[in-house]
C-alpha cells in the first residue's frame, strides 16, 4: 500500500449524510493539496457521542477529507492536506472540544493496521464452521438409524464437503507441523495434524467400504474449536503488539532549529547534525545533549538521575537529553550524538539486561511439549496393541484415530487463549496495558517488588511543607511573586496559599529572573523570592528550598517535598500484606529516600543509585532465584526494567521506560500493579483449573476409546463438552467487576 | 427419500450463501472495529458502512 494514499470509500459518511466522496463531504475546505493519513490517539472517548463529535469536529476543520473513529483502539484516522502544522492543528481542535488526544506516528503504525493474519483465521472458522454444520446435519441421521445404501449416500456427501473444509480449514495446523517435523521437534500441532489427517484417512476407507462409522464431523470439530483457540491467542498478541506499536509511535521526536541567521524550523531528531543550535522552550525536554549556549534556567533532572532538586543552568553548562527546561527559554548547541548520548548508553544497557534475561517458556509451551509425547505414545500402542491381539488391522486404525481425536488438546488449546483473552480485556477496562501474554504469567510468579521513588511512589510535583510555620502574610507575598510563573516550586506555593485559603498580595512589577528567581516591590519594600544564593541566604538546607527575602531581612525558607501519591502507602502495604518483600530503589540523596520508606513502611531502601547500580541490584536479585517486579518510570530505571522478571511503567514515564516494560498503567495510578499483580495470580490458577480438567476428560475418555467404544457420536459430545467447560471457565476472569 | 435430492442441494447453497456472506463481510472490514460499530448504532447520523481498505480501489485519486 502507498504511504500516503486514502481511498476516497473512507469518508465518514455521517458528516453529510449519505455516503458520498470525502471531497464533498467537506465544503469547508475542499483540500486542493495532497492529502495525507494522520493517525491520533485518543484515549479518553468511550462511547457514541465520542464519536460523532470527535467526526463532526474534525470535519469542520479546513483541510480535512475524512475522519474515521475506531473506538476498538481508541483512534481516529484523519485524511487530510499533507501541509507542516496540519497534525498540531487537528489535535488543538481536537483539545478545545474536550477530547485529549496524542499524535501517533503513522509509519510505525502501519504495520499493526491491517490484521491479515486475525482475518486469515477468521475466514478458516468460518469455513470450519460451515462444513461442521453440514456435516453434523447428515451425522445427526446417520446416528439417528440411517443404514446401508441412506447412510453411505451421507457419508459420501460429508467426504465431500468436509475434504475440501479440512484442506483450508486446518492448513495452519498442517504447516506448523511440517515445520516443527522438519526442524526435528515434536510440538501441539503434530498431534492434531495426526489426528485430523487420520480421522479423514479411515472415515474416507470406511465410506468407501460401507462401514459403520465415519469421524468427518470430529476432524471438522476438531479444526473448529482449535482455529477457535488459535484466533483467540492472535487476538492478545495484536492487541498487545499494537499497543507496544502505539506506545512507540506516541513520542514524535522532533527538535527546533535555528539556524545561523536567525530562523528557526522544526525538524525531525534525525536531521538533527553536532553543533546544530536547538531551542528549547519552557516546559519542553532538551531533545539532545549538549552545552547552552544563551539563556539561563532551571533544569529538571528527575527523569534521569530521580533527583527532584532543580538545577540552576547558565551559558556553558552541560545539558542532557531528556532533561525537563523549567523557568527560561535556552539556546543548546547539540554535541554528543549518536552513540554519544545518555540515551543511547540508557539503551544499551536495556538491550544488555534483555540479553541476560532469557527466554520464558509459557506454560501452554511446556505443557503441550509432554502431552504430545503422551498423545502419540497412546496412539501408537493403542493401534500395535488392538492389531496384534485381535490380527483386525482395520479395527485398530480405526481405535487409534478414535484415540487421537478423543485425547486431542481441542481443551488445551483453548485453556490459555481464552484465559489471556478474558484477562487482558478485563485488565485494559483496569487501565493496564499488556504487551504480551508471558509478561501476565510472569507476573502472577513474582516474590519481591522494587519500586523506584521519584514519579512512581511519588507525584513527581513539589508540595510546599512548611506553609503553616511561616509567619503571617508571607504566604501571601510568595504567592503574589509566584503566580505568574510556570515554575514547579512557584506553582507548589499558589497551591499551598490556595489551599491554606490565603489570598495572595497582588504585586505589578514582578521581574522574573530565569534560573535564579522573582523581584518585586510590595508594602514599599523589595522583595525577592528564588534561590539561595541570589537572595542572600547564608544556611544550606538538603530539602528542596526557596528563599524569600522582604527588605533587608534575614530570608524566610520556604521548604519543598515531593509528595507520595496517595495511593502509594495503600499500593505498598498490599504488597507487603500479600508476603512481598518491597525494596525502594533510587537516584535521589539519601534523606529524602529514608523520608518516604520510612512513611510507606518500607523497610529496605537503596539511595543514590546510577543506571547500572539499578541493574546490578536486580541482577543480583535474580541471582539469588528471586523474581522482583520492577515499577520504575524514569529513563534511569530502563535498564532495570528490562533486567526485572516482569515490570511496570506508569504512562507519565519516558519512552525508553514505557518501551522497556512489560505492563503500562495507562490510568496513572500506581495501585493497579496491586490489582493487576492479583488478576494474574487468578488467571493463573484458571489456566491451571482448565489444564487439570482437560486431564479429568482425558481420563475419564481415553479408557474408553482405549476399549474401543468411542463412536463419532461419543466423540462429538465429548469434545464439545470439554471446550464448552474450559471456555466458560476462562470466561468467568472477564466479567465486570 | 427421493426429497433428500432437493434438500441436500438446497443445505449447501444456504450454507454456501452464509458463507459467502461472511467472507464478504471480512473482506469489507466489518470486523476491525467491534466497539465502534456496537456505539454508531445509536447515533442519530446516517452511516451503513466501515473504512474501506486502501488497496481495494487504487483507481481512486488521492
Amino acid at each position: 500500500m502507498t504511504d500516503a494514499a486514502w481511498p476516497s470509500g473512507m469518508a465518514c459518511p455521517a458528516c453529510a449524510g449519505a455516503p458520498e466522496p470525502p471531497e464533498t463531504t467537506n465544503p469547508a475546505g475542499a483540500p486542493a493539496s495532497p492529502l495525507r493519513r494522520y493517525e491520533i490517539s485518543l484515549p479518553s472517548i468511550h462511547c457514541a457521542a465520542c464519536i460523532t463529535g470527535v467526526e463532526r469536529g474534525l470535519a469542520a476543520e479546513p483541510g480535512v477529507a475524512a475522519a474515521r473513529v475506531n473506538l476498538t483502539l481508541k483512534r481516529v484516522a484523519v485524511t487530510a492536506e499533507d501541509a507542516p502544522g496540519t497534525e498540531s492543528r487537528l489535535i488543538e481542535a481536537l483539545a478545545a472540544r474536550g477530547f485529549e488526544a496524542r499524535p501517533l506516528d503513522a509509519a510505525a503504525l502501519e504495520a499493526t493496521r491491517t490484521d491479515a493474519v486475525g482475518r486469515d483465521l477468521l475466514a478458516r472458522i468460518g469455513v470450519a464452521a460451515f462444513g461442521l454444520m453440514t456435516v453434523m446435519l447428515l451425522s445427526v441421521s446417520v446416528w439417528s438409524g440411517a443404514v446401508d445404501s441412506t447412510r453411505d449416500f451421507f457419508h459420501w456427501i460429508s467426504a465431500l464437503v468436509a475434504m475440501p473444509a479440512i484442506a483450508f480449514a486446518a492448513q495452519p495446523f498442517f504447516s506448523n507441523a511440517w515445520a516443527a517435523l522438519r526442524a526435528g521437534r515434536l510440538d501441539m500441532d503434530v498431534p492434531i495434524s495426526t489426528a485430523i489427517l487420520l480421522a479423514v484417512g479411515v472415515s474416507l476407507w470406511e465410506t468407501a467400504n460401507s462401514g459403520d462409522h465415519a469421524f468427518f464431523d470430529a476432524a471438522l470439530m476438531l479444526s473448529f474449536f482449535l482455529l477457535i483457540g488459535r484466533y483467540l491467542a492472535h487476538l492478545t498478541r495484536a492487541s498487545a503488539r499494537s499497543a507496544a506499536a502505539e506506545i512507540a509511535a506516541l513520542e514524535v521526536h522532533m527538535a527546533e532549529r535555528v539556524a545561523p541567521d536567525g530562523s528557526r524550523e522544526t525538524v525531525p531528531m534525525d536531521a538533527v547534525r553536532e553543533g546544530d543550535i536547538l531551542a528549547v522552550p519552557v516546559g519542553a525536554r532538551v531533545p539532545a545533549d549538549g552545552a547552552v549556549t544563551r539563556g539561563r534556567s532551571e533544569i529538571d533532572a528527575s527523569m534521569l538521575t530521580g533527583e527532584t532538586m532543580p538545577e540552576a543552568v547558565a551559558p556553558g553548562s552541560a545539558v542532557r537529553a531528556g532533561m525537563m527546561n523549567l523557568s527560561g527559554p535556552l539556546l543548546v548547541r547539540a554535541e554528543a550524538l549518536g552513540d554519544e548520548t545518555l540515551l543511547k548508553q540508557i539503551a544499551r544497557l536495556v538491550e544488555a539486561a534483555e540479553q541476560s534475561r532469557g527466554r520464558y517458556a509459557s506454560l501452554a509451551d511446556r505443557a503441550s511439549r509432554w502431552y504430545s509425547h503422551v498423545v502419540n505414545i497412546l496412539a501408537i500402542t493403542a493401534f500395535f496393541g488392538w492389531g496384534l491381539l485381535s490380527g483386525d488391522w482395520r479395527l485398530a486404525t480405526n481405535i487409534a484415530a478414535a484415540v487421537l481425536i478423543i485425547t486431542c488438546p481441542c481443551a488445551l488449546g483453548l485453556a490459555v487463549p481464552a484465559v489471556l483473552t478474558a484477562a487482558s480485556g478485563r485488565l485494559f477496562r483496569q487501565g493496564v496495558l499488556l504487551k504480551d501474554g508471558d509478561s501476565f504469567e510472569r507476573l502472577a510468579e513474582i516474590d519481591s517488588v522494587v519500586f523506584d521513588k521519584t514519579g512512581t511512589l511519588t507525584t513527581g510535583r513539589p508540595v510546599l511543607t512548611n506553609a503553616d510555620a511561616l509567619p503571617a502574610g508571607t504566604l501571601a507575598l510568595a504567592a503574589g511573586l509566584a503566580e505568574g510563573s510556570a515554575h514547579p516550586l512557584s506553582r507548589a506555593i499558589v497551591d499551598a496559599a490556595r489551599r491554606t485559603d490565603v489570598r495572595p498580595t497582588p504585586l505589578t512589577d514582578i521581574v522574573e529572573h530565569p534560573g535564579l528567581g522573582a523581584e518585586a516591590t510590595g508594602d514599599g519594600e523589595s522583595l525577592r523570592l528564588g534561590r539561595a544564593e541570589w537572595v542572600g541566604a547564608s544556611r544550606q538546607s538538603d530539602v528542596t528550598t526557596s528563599w524569600l527575602r522582604i527588605g533587608g531581612a534575614e530570608p524566610i525558607a520556604l521548604r519543598f517535598t515531593d509528595e507520595p501519591r496517595p495511593e502509594a502507602a495503600e499500593t505498598v502495604a498490599r504488597f507487603r500484606a500479600a508476603g512481598l518483600p518491597v525494596t525502594l530503589l533510587s537516584g535521589d540523596g539519601d534523606a529524602p529516600v529514608r523520608a518516604l520508606a520510612e512513611r510507606l513502611g518500607i523497610e529496605t531502601w537503596i539511595a543514590r543509585a546510577t543506571p547500572a547500580d539499578k541493574v546490578a541490584h536486580l541482577q543480583t536479585l535474580r541471582d539469588a532465584g528471586r523474581k522482583p517486579l520492577m515499577v520504575g518510570d524514569g529513563l534511569n530505571d530502563a535498564a532495570a526494567l528490562a533486567a526485572a522478571h516482569v515490570s511496570m511503567s506508569p504512562a507519565s514515564a519516558v519512552d525508553a521506560s514505557r518501551s522497556a516494560a512489560d505492563l503500562i498503567l495507562i490510568g496513572d495510578r500506581i495501585d493497579r500493579a496491586v490489582d493487576a499483580w492479583t488478576l494474574s495470580r487468578t488467571a493463573r490458577g484458571r489456566i491451571v483449573e482448565n489444564f487439570s480438567m482437560a486431564f479429568a476428560y482425558n481420563v475419564v475418555t481415553v479408557p474408553i476409546a482405549y476399549a474401543g467404544f468411542v463412536t463419532p457420536l461419543v466423540a462429538a459430545i465429548a469434545m464439545s463438552f470439554s471446550s464448552i467447560i474450559v471456555s466458560l471457565n476462562a470466561m468467568r476472569l472477564g466479567r465486570r467487576t | 427419500m427421493n426429497v433428500l435430492t432437493i434438500l441436500i442441494p438446497v443445505t449447501l447453497i444456504l450454507g454456501g450463501i452464509g458463507l459467502l456472506a461472511f467472507f464478504w463481510s471480512l473482506r469489507h472490514n466489518q470486523f476491525d472495529d467491534p466497539k465502534g460499530q456496537a456505539n454508531r448504532i445509536l447515533s442519530d447520523r446516517y452511516d451503513d458502512h466501515p473504512a474501506e481498505d486502501v488497496d481495494e480501489d487504487p483507481k481512486e485519486p488521492r
